[in-house]
């Protein structure tokens, strides 16, 4: 049977030249990078080359980087550390309503322990408006957190224009771009950002390793204490092997740029094309330009998304959904809720999100099974009545 | 989140039985909503106090379609008592089990046709 992945966006396939980079750390060059011998320096050696390369990526100084377990764990760093950093200057942090749970969970417990928390609302295209980030700021903000790209409907956002803002109110930037990296320029000078959050394993990398860009001089405080690791930013030995392996995704992502969104441009575009012309009422989610390369999220008017996701998966075709019947009450997500979407559309939602790996075959595939099965469930819909 | 179906449920969600209306069914009773993500409608048609055919239509996951159409073969036929006792326990256990976290999906079919039956005899 054909297997054809289209969910991109919770992960990626490992690429082999990541893979070949880092099997040497996992056997005879296991040392520790801080050990004093030349087991530790060949360590060593591979860490600064992993932090050389994600910072020629981001446009940084390798000094800026820091590695982390994942996007997740940047994220925690970048909002938990600021806020206590400048704890004194201010309480108020400033975030969108649409980020993932990674900055969303961390900003509620931050209102647990005295922060205050602004969750700025969307356009119906999940769009952040400079307008209203003005309107939030306050003299007690003292950072400001919108992600680069949504993981959901793959909206993208002007950060530098965001980012001056906050700046123009004395706050600090900080942008999760687990998403848009190796599916936009990332340039941490360009995008004005004062930390930037990355992970490996949406970039054809390993999983469980990421990076935090902090600006020189930006105030932070560890989340993590211990051994001192990451400049006393980050403890815990080194994860070598890992950071070999973001490193040369890394330095992938940024060699193969353009090509790779022109690649994933084009097979975006064939798919919500195919998609449209064969399905009546589908919805494009999210923004029809301002989108990420690689992201395509319809509703379909009487269809629930998790019958939709396991029917494609039957024909070997893996995709996501933002529904989730695991309670009583399912769960529509907060994103699809947020840009206006009714809960029966953002439960009939299918996410499709692609990679460099992928081919025009997928998306013919994709395009010759779905309408049968979007057909079948409108069928049995009491919610759906043709036209 | 993810979780992994038997052969059964899979079965019946791939052919599901009963789906469709009855233009002149009884009782007709519609549970759950697109709120609460599975939605689910009954079209009963009741002879000798037997239910001579039963139908319905879901918005619903993979687990609500299967145990829904599962559901339908077992009380078709049968008197209406008889099937009052086929609850949503004895539903999973004729599919063969369900992940724990889709179990609360087989309630949609038991619920709907004690409502469908209330509401019957409410009206004679
Ligand atoms: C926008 C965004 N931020 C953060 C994360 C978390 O990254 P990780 O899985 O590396 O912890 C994800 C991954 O789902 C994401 O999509
Ligand atoms: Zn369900």
């Amino acid at each position: 049977m054909n297997r054809v992945y289209l969910d991109n966006s919770a992960t990626t396939a490992v690429d082999p030249r990541v893979i070949e980079a880092m099997m040497p750390y996992f056997g005879e060059r296991y040392g520790n990078a801080s050990s004093l011998h030349s087991f530790g320096h060949e360590a060593l050696e591979a860490v600064s080359i992993g932090r050389k390369q994600v910072a020629t990526f981001l446009g940084a100084t390798p000094k800026e980087v820091y590695f982390t377990a994942g996007g997740t764990e940047s994220d925690n760093m970048a909002l938990q550390g600021v806020a206590y950093a400048r704890k004194e200057e201010g309480n108020h942090i400033i975030t969108s309503s649409i980020e993932h749970p990674a900055v969303l969970e961390t900003c509620a417990f931050l209102e647990t322990v005295g922060f205050e928390v602004t969750y700025l609302p969307v356009d119906t295209t999940g769009r952040v408006l400079p307008s209203t980030l003005e309107a939030a700021m306050t003299e007690r903000t003292t950072l400001v957190s919108i992600m680069h790209a949504n993981n959901e409907i793959g909206t993208t956002q002007d950060i530098r224009d965001l980012a001056r803002v906050a700046h123009d109110h004395g706050a600090l930037f900080h942008t999760d771009a687990v998403q848009s990296a190796g599916k936009l320029p990332l340039d941490v000078e360009s995008l004005g950002v004062d930390l930037l959050s990355l992970s490996g394993h949406k970039i054809h990398g390993p999983k469980g390793i990421g990076a935090l860009y902090v600006r020189e001089g930006t105030p932070i405080k560890p989340v993590v204490y211990g051994g001192g690791h990451e400049r006393g930013l980050r403890s815990s030995t080194e994860n070598v092997p890992g950071i070999v392996g973001v490193g040369m995704a890394c330095e992938l992502a940024h060699t193969y740029l353009d090509v790779d969104i022109s690649l994933m441009n084009q097979m975006r575009d064939a798919l919500i094309e195919g998609i449209s012309d064969t399905i009546p009422q589908a919805v494009l989610n999210g923004h029809p330009t301002e989108r990420l390369c690689n992201n395509v999220n319809m509703s379909f008017a009487g269809v629930e998304g998790e019958a939709l996701i396991l029917s494609l998966d039957r024909a070997g075709i893996a995709a996501s959904t933002g529904s989730a019947c695991s309670s009583k009450t399912s769960k529509a997500s907060h994103v699809l809720l947020a840009i206006g979407l009714d809960q029966a559309l953002a439960l009939g939602s299918l996410r499709l999100t692609l990679s460099r790996m992928n081919t025009m075959e997928d998306i013919a595939y994709t395009i010759e099974k779905l309408p049968a099965m979007v057909a079948r469930f409108r069928a049995m819909s009491p919610l759906w009545k043709e036209e | 989140m993810g979780f992994e179906f038997n052969e059964n449920v899979i079965e019946h969600f791939e052919n599901p039985r009963n789906v469709g209306e009855i233009p002149d069914a009884d009782v007709i009773e519609t549970v759950g909503s697109p709120v609460c993500g599975d939605m689910l409608t009954l079209y009963i048609k009741l002879k000798d106090d037997k239910i001579e055919d039963i139908k319905f239509k879901t918005y619903g996951c993979g687990a609500a379609i299967a145990t829904s159409s599962l559901f339908t073969e077992l009380v078709k036929g049968k008197t209406v008592e008889e099937a009052l006792k086929v609850t949503s326990d004895v539903v999973v256990e004729a599919i063969g089990g369900l992940p724990e976290k889709k179990v609360h999906c087989s309630l949609l079919a038991p619920d709907a046709f004690k409502q469908a039956i209330e509401k019957y005899r409410a009206k004679q």
